[in-house]
């Protein structure tokens, strides 16, 4: 298949989708570092069955549709569809709920599309939405920060925990910090008071804090890199963090604060790794603020007023829905018309 | 004669599916195949419904005005579904009460209307009552087809809850086919529904390709072994 089209832009980069992957991967090793410290080993298990499956289903699907296998392989899309899949998942799930995630996410939300560049929605996040809907108990129930449990999990532990589903550890896992506070909140708690408990570290949850931090440094390195652009982690980040701050203004005990709200849950994953997909994103420059600051209202809306506690994937997917619409609203008029 | 009922009951099976070629009626067909017994009851239902108005329409196909036909379809649709409806509230109380609104609803279900409209208004009523009786159990197969694999994948289970369609001896026929299964819940919800009858479509359109396929290959058969086949 050939990529090249003849319509301008005439320059292209020097960028290869393999290239462009591979740098996706590595904005992700510091994150996942910090997230093996805070958390256990878990998701290296995670990370390593994601990519199997998904490498496995890729070749099966290329090879149903009579497409060459090796090539699309090699580009690594399938490798970081299951990474950031992987990372979305409780570190403590058992390896069915991963091997069904990424299956799903390959064959049905991305193969039965068509492929890599026709999938309407973005993988990773159709595979996770479906994994939520089906198992709620399982994809909330996440590892303790290693301040809060005795029980830190190393690599044989964690092991044990991701074959057999955690029978014989007990004290191992816990509610996420947005739920948490979904949780006091509806006991008429108020946001201060919710946040003494131990799982609040100094601006998020403590442990998810610095794994954010982590993401956000190499999702600037990718805009340095010139991977991804600005624009939708920007307006993503910006339209999060001023809805959340209206309405803490208007009550500051019953909505949490905007740099909370930034720094927890997936935010910052979401803004630089999964809305800018440059496959199901919006492509117009107008058209991609847009469509971060759609996904960031989305995600407040539902995070306080909806039923689950975060909402990164379903404000992704349903931005991803609207993306086609923003794109032929927001095209460029060409220069003389 | 006899083969031309045999080519309505294969068009409506194969060729001019209700729901695989025609997508028509997917409203009902989404909403309750989420297991195997709720697939039978509004299949029947269905099917009922759509062989009593086929048979009346084509009755009375001569003496309706054109311009007043629609109306008049309609008005013999509701009455058959009233019928199914109240039987089905006496004697499937809880079958009835699960599959609620789609019961009335089966009177806009575009399966009814549009048999009416393209078969039984212009043919006897022999034909339309085999058109509907074929179209009914297209219609009814494949519903059964997708709440067998919703039930599968959602719950493990198939045949469950039996008894609400044929009393309280068959609450034993619930075959559990994967023991200690923590569900699927997706093959259950509404998206389930959508994916499992696009798989099905698929499955459809690959079969018939192959058909093609092979007929394509083969020399053009005399007429007789045709019809055998």
């Amino acid at each position: 298949m050939s990529l090249y089209s003849p319509s301008s832009p005439h320059f292209h980069a020097d960028n290869s989708v393999t290239q462009v992957m591979l740098k996706v991967l590595v904005a992700l090793v510091p994150g996942i570092a910090l997230y093996v410290v805070f958390f256990g080993f878990g998701i290296i298990f995670n990370i390593l069955l994601a990519v199997i499956t998904a490498l496995g289903c890729e070749a099966i699907m290329l090879k149903l549709r009579k497409r060459p296998v090796l090539p699309f392989l090699y580009d690594g899309s399938a490798l970081v569809t299951a990474v950031l899949l992987a990372i979305s998942i409780p570190s403590i799930a058992p390896w069915w709920i991963i091997f069904i995630g990424v299956a799903f996410a390959i064959v049905i939300a991305k193969h039965l599309y068509g492929g890599l560049g026709y999938n309407p929605f973005n993988p990773a996040m159709v595979g996770y939405a479906m994994l939520l809907i089906s198992y709620p108990k399982e994809m909330t129930n996440w590892a303790l920060t290693i301040s809060n449990t005795n029980n830190y999990l190393g690599p044989w532990d964690s092991l044990l925990v991701f074959l057999k589903d955690k029978h014989g550890f007990d004290g191992i896992s816990g509610a996420t910090p947005l739920d948490y506070l979904k949780t006091q909140l509806n006991l008429d708690m108020t946001i201060a008071e919710a946040m003494q408990h131990s799982s609040f570290g100094l601006l998020g949850g403590s442990g998810f804090e610095w794994i954010s931090l982590a993401f956000l440094a190499g999702g600037i390195w990718l805009i340095k890199q010139k991977i991804i652009n600005w624009h939708i982690p920007v307006s993503f980040l910006a339209s999060l963090f001023i809805i959340a701050l209206i309405f803490y203004f208007i009550d500051s005990d019953r909505y949490a604060s905007p740099v909370f709200h930034i720094i927890s849950g997936a935010s910052i994953l979401g803004a630089f790794f999964i809305a800018t997909d440059p496959v199901s994103a919006a492509t117009t420059v107008r058209g991609r603020i847009i469509y971060g600051a759609g996904i960031g209202v989305l995600i407040y809306v539902i995070r306080t007023w909806g039923g689950y506690p975060d909402a990164v994937a379903f404000a992704v997917l349903l931005m991803n829905m609207c993306a086609p619409t923003i794109d032929y609203y927001t095209k460029p008029k060409p220069y003389g018309h | 004669m006899l083969s031309n009922y045999g080519k309505i009951a294969v068009d409506s099976l194969w060729h001019n599916n209700p729901i695989l070629v025609q997508l028509l009626g997917l409203c009902p067909l989404l909403a309750v195949s989420s297991t195997f017994i709720n697939s039978l009851g509004l299949g029947i239902a269905t099917t009922l419904v759509l062989i009593g108005s086929n048979v009346t329409v084509s009755m009375i196909r001569h003496k309706v005005k054109q311009e007043l036909r629609i109306p008049i379809f309609v008005m013999v649709i509701a009455s058959f579904v009233t019928i199914v409806e109240l039987a089905m509230n006496a004697y499937l109380h809880e079958l009835y009460k699960i599959l609620g609104i789609f019961i009335p609803l089966i009177v806009t279900n575009c399966v009814i209307i549009a048999r009416a409209e393209a078969f039984a208004s212009k043919n006897d009523m022999k034909s339309s009552f085999i058109d509907g009786l074929t179209m009914g159990l297209g219609f009814t197969f494949i519903l059964l087809l997708l709440g067998s694999m919703r039930e599968i994948i959602g719950q493990g289970t198939l045949f469950s809850q039996a008894h609400l369609m044929f009393g309280e001896g068959f609450r034993e026929m619930q075959v559990t086919l994967i023991s200690d299964y923590s569900g699927f819940l997706l093959a259950i919800l509404p998206p389930g529904a959508f994916i499992g009858i696009g798989l099905l479509i698929a499955l459809r359109n690959v079969i018939e390709q192959k058909r093609k396929a092979r007929l394509a290959r083969q020399p053009v058969l005399p007429v007789a072994e045709h019809n055998q086949a």
